[in-house]
């Protein structure tokens, strides 16, 4: 049995270390144009500030593939014969397949911006990206982000390290007001502000200016501001990459179309990670879930389903984390931007901006957190949720679910105290 | 049923065209990077260091050291005020938090030629305090009104050393202040291993003699300090005429035999490794700048336990020798006499100091700490198999970035264990916590849990594990198998 995995990223590495682990004699291949090994994406950042090297950023060391008789192939994977069952290499011809996972990721939006094809304008995902940013940065004094989400923020940072003046363009009143609460999001508004990055709000990019050499000279904003920038980093989010597939057979969506067994309308072609769409069993919304842990969690189940047994994906109780340059933010349980419909709300937020706390309840009994600038155990909130627990439980436990450093000052005391005062 | 022949396919050619040998050519530092811009404060900083090195070249070069405190509080007082004012101004106006921009770019922190120079110049200055103090007359001079304000001697070679050694430390403390002012874990640590230099291996043992006591280091025991419990040393200090010669035998010995396996049990090495040590006081301080270049393979994990437990059985079989020898008036006098030498020179004197600290801005700043301290060895053991330390990983929110393995100091793949989800517990771990300081999504936390059998599947039955791990070589649980 030879089982091919196209794409080498956390979804892709994840499924064939457990497929390794249950079919210790199949054969595996997993390929990639990217890179030669798997590397941890959500540490591009940290090569281009300086604080590690790319060959840090590689979780497993290179003599583990061989350990694991995991093959390893550089190449762009071009197109799928389904009928033959075998991949259309870019460089290496064919490659058969028995089994075949798709854990492509997902690429940069773009919105169709005039000017977005200059030369100094460009998203930030993958290695490739890497690399331009390092050529555009070498001329860049100023530099104009669009979009404000989680990698328009790294970007920012990134830049912001190389002394490069930023001004960040956000459609939204406040920074990921769509994802954060609007308390939340204000925290980050003025650590953004405070690192002298600018900051425009409710603000649409209208075009890219180019200086007549292809390369972009500034930025115009719908009400015809002009802001000189070198660099332009268009950060409006991600979606699923499907390019491989759309001109096959296999379905698509807004991703590749799976069911919760990572299944494709194809026998023996599974899709999962980023890229994929997971169709509701009710006729509910389909599931397209984009961060790292969803991607792991996602590769797990599907390489148990492509070592033959009957898992089924169950995405658990949510979780995340972030960092705003200094603010760590971590959050357990889904918390949308206003409360829902039975949702109650409680709030704590330190004189100094630096530290908060949202706690969330459904029916009085705990239904999600936010964390921002206090580290919290992943296992006690998710048990609370799991459980749960009432709100009322939650907050006289709550030092429990505390895990900042020792000798870190405690907050529990005010927060509790004024949580309360908002239950009451 | 279609296929897509290459020529068809919806994938943009530039992708497809997207070819970058990232193992060979790598992301180094940028071509141009816009440097960072120094404030006056920092130039008129380093403008008093620059006349602290002047004034140093100038006395070590003949000026008369009459006057006794000028030329010392010339050349050492600016240097300390210059380096004060050179970080203070470099850091007061950042926000606080991890301030590791560039650092792999360098040329002092990523083996440039600044940290080549530097590591000659550690080493060099090694070997000359080591075999040819003669040329160190000058400096010793120079720190002579010091030693005899302390304790009314003159001052020699390690008088000089230990100034130097802690004015380091010191300063290199207010450096960590600086860059760790949102983590009061450091702080603390930090202020703690400047006292348990500073008044503990500085002040007191040159106070002491003062008071015709021996000089005795009360942060070092055997078998750091090996001698300490050599026959002739105890012998020494039984025999020696203050009061004190009895007590400090009594507390060496209760030391290294009762207070650190216990100490362990409850906090882990790092009760001494990072908060009460000198030699890892030193690292934590000066040593900080190098932390990342540390070996972080397989192989070289390998290599530390090779020699490590080599040291180790070699200052116990030392010991041992010595003991016997004197007890059994001179039955293995010929063996050990040169055992003690050897020991003394190329583990005491050439491995510890000139490999251990002239090495750090090449091989990082835990060289000796990692690869051969005997005391380590000790507290390891102890601290793998029965402690309640671990540092705990917190849940599924490790996304593999890497910080915590590339600032590890000992060499511990740290993500390794934090992206499946288990705690660390490595008989290695100094318990510096830059780990859990540097980890972007609040993964790790270095903690002193309730008992020591709830850290990792076999923790709660200490010697099984410990056969274990000697039977197989390797850490009882969990081979590497990726995420899963």
């Amino acid at each position: 049995m030879h089982t091919v995995i196209v794409g080498n990223g956390v979804t892709g590495v994840t499924a064939a270390t457990r497929l390794r682990q249950l079919q210790p004699d199949w054969k595996i291949t997993l390929v990639s144009g990217e890179s030669a090994y798997h590397y941890s994406r959500p540490a591009l950042m940290y090569i281009f500030m300086g604080h590690m090297t790319y060959e840090a950023t590689k979780p497993f060391e290179d003599r583990f593939w061989r350990d694991q008789r995991l093959d390893l192939v550089r190449d762009w994977v071009t197109g799928i014969d389904i009928e033959d069952k075998q991949l259309v290499l870019h460089r290496n011809g064919r490659l058969p397949y028995d089994r075949l996972l798709i854990a492509t990721g997902a690429k940069s939006n773009k919105f169709g911006w005039p000017g977005q094809e200059l030369e100094g304008v460009q998203g930030l995902y993958n290695l490739k990206d890497l690399r331009q940013l390092y050529k555009n940065a070498e001329r860049t004094r100023n530099a104009v982000i669009v979009g404000g989400g989680l990698i328009g923020i790294e970007l920012a940072e990134m830049l912001h390290s190389r002394h490069i003046h930023v001004t960040f363009l956000i459609r939204e009143a406040s920074y990921w007001c769509n994802i954060l609460p609007m308390e939340e999001s204000g925290m980050i508004n003025r650590l953004i502000e405070e690192q002298g990055i600018g900051l425009i709000r409710e603000t649409n990019l209208k075009e890219i200016v180019d200086d007549g050499l292809g390369k972009v000279e500034a930025v115009v904003t719908e009400f015809d501001d002009r802001i000189e920038c070198q660099l332009v980093g268009l950060t409006p989010g991600v979606s699923p990459n499907t390019d491989l597939v759309r001109s096959t057979p296999i379905e698509t969506g807004r991703g590749v179309l799976v069911d919760h067994a990572f299944r494709t309308n194809i026998p023996d072609i599974y899709a999962a990670g980023d890229c994929a769409e997971i169709v509701s069993r009710n006729g509910g919304r389909n599931l397209i879930q984009q961060v790292w842990y969803t991607g792991r969690k996602q590769g797990k189940a599907a390489g148990e389903v492509l070592a033959g047994e009957d898992t089924e994906y169950d995405p658990g109780i949510w979780f995340n984390s972030a960092k705003f340059f200094d603010l760590e933010y971590q959050t357990y349980g889904m918390i949308l931007s206003t409360p829902q419909p039975g949702e109650q709300h409680l709030y704590w937020e330190h004189p100094s901006h630096r530290h908060a706390v949202r706690v969330v309840g459904v029916d009085g009994c705990i239904n999600a957190f936010n964390f921002m600038g206090i580290r919290a155990r992943h296992e006690v909130c998710e048990r609370w949720i799991a459980e749960r627990r009432p709100v009322e439980y939650v907050l006289d436990h709550l030092e429990e679910a505390n895990f900042d450093p020792e000798f870190f000052v405690r907050h529990e005391t005010e927060i509790v105290r004024s949580l309360k005062e908002q239950l009451a | 049923m279609s296929t897509t022949p290459a020529g068809t396919t919806l994938i943009d050619p530039e992708t497809i065209a997207y070819f970058y040998d990232e193992e060979a050519d790598g992301f180094g530092a940028p071509a141009t990077a816009a440097e960072a811009p120094k404030n006056p404060g920092m130039m008129v900083s380093a403008g008093v260091i620059g006349l602290g090195f002047l004034a140093l070249a100038v006395t070590l070069l003949g000026m008369p050291l009459s006057g006794a405190w000028t030329p010392f509080l010339l050349s050492f007082g600016l240097l300390s005020a210059g380096t004060i004012g050179y970080v203070w101004f470099a850091y007061k106006d950042t926000v606080p938090g991890i301030k590791h921009d560039g650092i792999m770019f360098g040329n002092t922190t990523h083996r440039g030629a600044i940290a080549w120079a530097l590591g000659i110049a550690l080493t060099g200055f090694y070997v000359v305090l080591y075999w040819w103090p003669e040329y160190l007359a000058r400096a010793i001079a120079l720190v002579e009104p010091l030693s005899l304000a302390l304790s009314g001697q003159p001052a020699n070679q390690w008088f000089l050393y230990g100034f130097l050694y802690t004015m380091a430390v010191v300063l290199f403390g207010f450096r960590m202040f600086m860059r760790y002012r949102h983590n009061r874990y450091h702080i603390v640590r930090t202020i703690s291993v400047m006292f348990f230099q500073l008044v503990l291996a500085f002040i007191l043992p040159h106070f002491l003699r003062a008071l015709n006591e021996p000089e005795f280091y009360f942060s070092y025991f055997w078998p750091l300090k090996y001698d300490y419990l050599f026959p002739g040393t105890v012998d020494y200090l039984v025999n020696s005429p203050g009061a004190l010669g009895s007590f400090m035998v009594f507390w060496g010995a209760v030391c290294s035999f009762i207070a650190t396996p216990v100490l362990t049990y409850y906090y882990g090495k790092r009760w001494y490794c990072s908060w009460v040590c000198g030699c890892g006081g030193l690292a934590e301080t000066l040593g900080d700048p190098w932390r990342h270049l540390t070996p972080k393979s397989t192989v070289s994990w390998k290599i530390e336990r090779a020699i490590i437990y080599a040291v180790l059985l070699l200052i116990i079989l030392t010991t041992a020798v010595l003991w016997v020898s004197s007890t059994s008036e001179g039955a293995l006098s010929s063996i050990s006499a040169p055992l003690q030498q050897w020991y003394g020179f190329y583990i005491g004197a050439v491995f510890a100091g000139v490999i251990g600290v002239g090495f750090y801005p090449v091989l990082g700043n835990r060289v000796w700490c990692r690869f051969g301290c005997p005391m380590a060895a000790v507290l390891g053991i102890i601290q793998r198999f029965f402690s309640r330390f671990r540092i705990t990983t917190n849940g599924g929110q490790c996304m593999s970035c890497g910080n915590c393995t590339t600032y590890c100091e000992m060499g511990i793949d740290v993500r390794a264990y934090a992206e499946r989800g288990e705690n660390i517990v490595r008989s290695s771990c100094v318990g510096c916590g830059v780990c859990s300081a540097v980890c972007p999504r609040g993964v790790l936390k270095l903690e002193n849990g309730r008992s020591h059998g709830d850290r990792y599947p076999g923790s709660d039955k200490p010697l099984g594990a410990l056969s274990t791990a000697v039977s197989k070589g390797a850490r009882v649980y969990g081979d590497r198998d990726g995420y899963v």
